[in-house]
């Protein structure tokens, strides 16, 4: 066998304490994340096994799913709700676990906050009850979600116990065109990969296009790899993630940066190693996209019109239901389509960079009438620098107001909830059926494509409205 | 929580002949609110079963009678989207022991083996033999025999066999899981943790 490693190789194996024979292996896990959603009968749990929690201080705890996005000062109105929060803080004050409730100044959406608080590190292994946990392997860390048994067993031992995927590089080689952003590039390799195209596999990006991207643009492509069935996705570390990395709250200083440095920079993948599979992508090829459809694979070119079923392999019944719910037909096009909702917000683009993008087309103009925005930041943190940076004055400017932190309408668990029948640009993740609340219909699209949206209340190209 | 034992399992079976079926569809996210695993198996999924006003659905296969079963068959790609381990409560506490597909996603096949319900991938072709019989007999029954890891249509004899990790297949016959296993090397992984450079 190869002695030649891949990045994941390395922090996989790292992280090994043993492995059980014709079984998973059992992997220490560095950095927990838990959330007020699929927390609380793990806690049940190890109470019941009075296990108690092995490491509380690898433990970090925010709550983000269920929250309101307005008056967070205020008693949360819907008292399941109110009970999971209140379940969270009760189980992270027993255990000893660092917890930033609603209301505190350092949350936010559970993804987003790790990051900006250094907690999300090169070289860790992250895992959260959440499949886009994978948003953490932009720096360099093996980061995926997990069910809530598994939160259980690493809350009880710091470990769970799974086998080691398979391996897949996604390249895309050349210079993303202009109005392209990272959202487009990930939509765009899944609508190649279909939604299954990575199952069983982790991913790590290369390739001119990654390396050129911002810190946040690689958290938006790791955070979309399991749109494409994908366990995860990673991106090696290089001076940029230092950089990023370097000086918060939660990261190694003096001394020990210094050891973790060393470890970091051996994160590469050697020459000459091996993976199972290996796919190529021309930067020339990708335009804005926006999906149709409801999964995250059916998506196009923004210019491109929706195929038609005969032209695509197999599955026409599913797809044709797919779009009968969106009310759309066979070679529509999606350029004029009247739109209701904007969202702006989520683990996907819910960061500084993209209230920046938002702003950069909205500057100047004003929200079309017929739409109702939500512009919701990531965190307490990015809402502070919207301030500060001055977008929000654009944006009031322009008819938009700001809403608070938190997950909001990518799952609509709060009361932020897309009308049955409506249609929604949206810059997080999931298109499925009623995923923005029961009957709504979904478009996947980049923070561009939503500000083109919002302005025009239709479905516009951003590059129309963008200055080169 | 322990699980009930799976060894062989006998019994006729819901079609579910969609692809993509995602986890936001097999229990939507408003359902996510309890802080104990509780009642999952009544919002299974919810919004296909049930129309605004809690009415049920007739069109939909669960409020057929013709069709029951502890083994669900699901189209290509079953289970995709949310870690939620929810989506793998909702089937086993509504009764079903067993899905059976062409391809699963990812988490969603390893929450179901971690809490008892079987995940069986079979091939294109075997899947859509199981459909036609269905379609033929709704009362069509299907043995899936794990210790030989085989599922079988009843009738005709027909069989295939399906792949599961030794040590998983040792969890499920004896409803045992990976906490249990893990609790038992703590001490071994406290040690492990010293070593590590983060
Ligand atoms: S923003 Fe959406 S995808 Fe991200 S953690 Fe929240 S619910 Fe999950």
């Amino acid at each position: 066998m190869s002695t030649k490693k891949t990045l994941f190789d390395k922090v996989w194996d790292s992280h090994v304490v043993k492995h059980v024979e014709d079984g998973p292996d059992v992997l220490f896990i560095d950095r927990h994340l838990v959330h007020e959603v699929t927390s609380p009968v793990a806690f049940l749990g190890i109470k019941n096994r009075k296990s108690g929690v092995l490491f509380p201080n690898k433990t970090f705890a925010t709550a983000d799913h269920n929250t309101p996005t307005i008056n967070q000062h205020l008693p949360v109105a819907d008292p399941l709700s109110a009970n999971q929060l209140k379940a969270l803080e009760e189980n992270a004050k027993e255990h000893g676990i660092l917890h930033w409730g609603l209301g505190h100044e350092k949350n936010g959406i559970v993804h987003v906050v790790g990051p900006e608080y250094g907690i999300t590190q090169p070289g860790a292994t992250i895992v959260c009850g959440d499949s886009h946990t994978s948003t953490h392997g932009a720096f360099g860390a093996i980061a995926f979600g997990i069910g809530t048994s598994e939160v259980e067993m690493v809350l009880s031992t710091q470990c769970i116990m799974q086998p080691k995927p398979k391996k897949m590089r996604i390249n895309i080689e050349g210079e993303l065109n202009f109005g392209v952003t990272p959202k487009d590039a990930a939509l765009y390799i899944i609508s190649k990969l279909t939604t299954s195209g990575a199952t069983g596999y982790f991913v790590e990006y290369a390739g001119d296009v990654f390396e050129n991207m911002t810190m946040e643009g690689r958290m938006t492509v790791c955070n979309l790899s399991i749109e494409m069935g994908a366990r995860g996705g990673m991106i090696a570390p290089d001076e940029k993630t230092f950089e990023y990395v370097k000086g918060r709250e939660f990261t190694p200083k003096g001394a020990a940066w210094d050891k973790a440095m060393a470890y970091w920079e051996t994160l590469k993948t050697d020459e000459g190693a091996i993976f199972d599979k290996e796919l190529t992508f021309n930067a020339a090829d990708i335009e804005p996209m926006i999906t149709y459809g409801t999964n995250p694979g059916m998506g196009m070119g923004i210019s491109k019109s929706i195929p038609n079923a005969e032209d695509l392999d197999g599955g026409v019944a599913t797809y044709k239901k797919s779009l009968g719910y969106m009310a759309f037909n066979e070679g529509d096009n999606m350029i004029g389509k009247p739109i209701d909702f904007v969202f702006i917000g989520s683990c996907t683009n819910g960061r500084i960079e993209d209230f920046r993008a938002f702003t950069s087309i909205v500057k100047g103009r004003k929200k079309a009438d017929n739409v109702t925005a939500w512009l919701v930041p990531g965190s307490h943190k990015v809402e502070a620098a919207i301030k500060e940076e001055g977008l929000l004055a654009i944006l009031t400017e322009a008819g938009f107001e700001l809403r608070e932190p938190g997950c909001s309408a990518c799952l609509a668990m709060n009361d932020d909830k897309v009308p049955a029948g409506k249609l929604a640009v949206s810059t997080s993740n999931r298109n499925f059926e009623g995923r923005q609340g029961p009957g709504s219909r979904t478009l996947l699209a980049s923070p561009l494509v939503a500000a083109a949206a919002a302005v025009t209340g239709k479905v516009t190209d951003p590059r129309e409205l963008m200055t080169a | 929580m322990a699980y009930e034992k799976f060894e062989i399992l006998n019994s006729t079976a819901v079609p579910l002949p969609i692809e993509n079926v995602d986890t936001d569809q097999i229990i939507p996210a408003r359902f996510l609110k309890a802080t104990e695993r509780k009642n999952f198996g009544d919002n299974l999924f919810r919004d296909w079963r049930y129309n605004g006003d809690d009415t049920p659905k007739s069109d939909f296969v669960l409020n057929n009678p013709t069709y029951s079963g502890k083994i669900l068959v699901g189209g290509k790609n079953f289970g995709s989207g949310s870690s939620r381990e929810h989506a793998a409560w909702a089937v086993y506490d509504y009764g079903f022991r067993c899905v059976i597909s062409s391809f699963f996603a990812d988490i969603f096949k390893g929450n179901c083996l971690n809490i008892g319900v079987l995940p069986v991938q079979v091939s294109t072709e075997f899947a859509a033999k199981i459909f036609d019989a269905i379609k033929e007999d709704p009362k069509t029954e299907i043995s899936v025999n794990l210790p030989e890891q085989t599922v079988t249509l009843v009738k005709t004899g027909e069989k295939e066999s399906f792949d599961i990790n030794g040590y998983k297949k040792q969890n499920m016959l004896n409803g045992y899981d990976d906490i249990d296993y893990l609790n038992n090397i703590k001490t071994d992984i406290s040690e492990f943790a010293k070593e590590l450079p983060l």
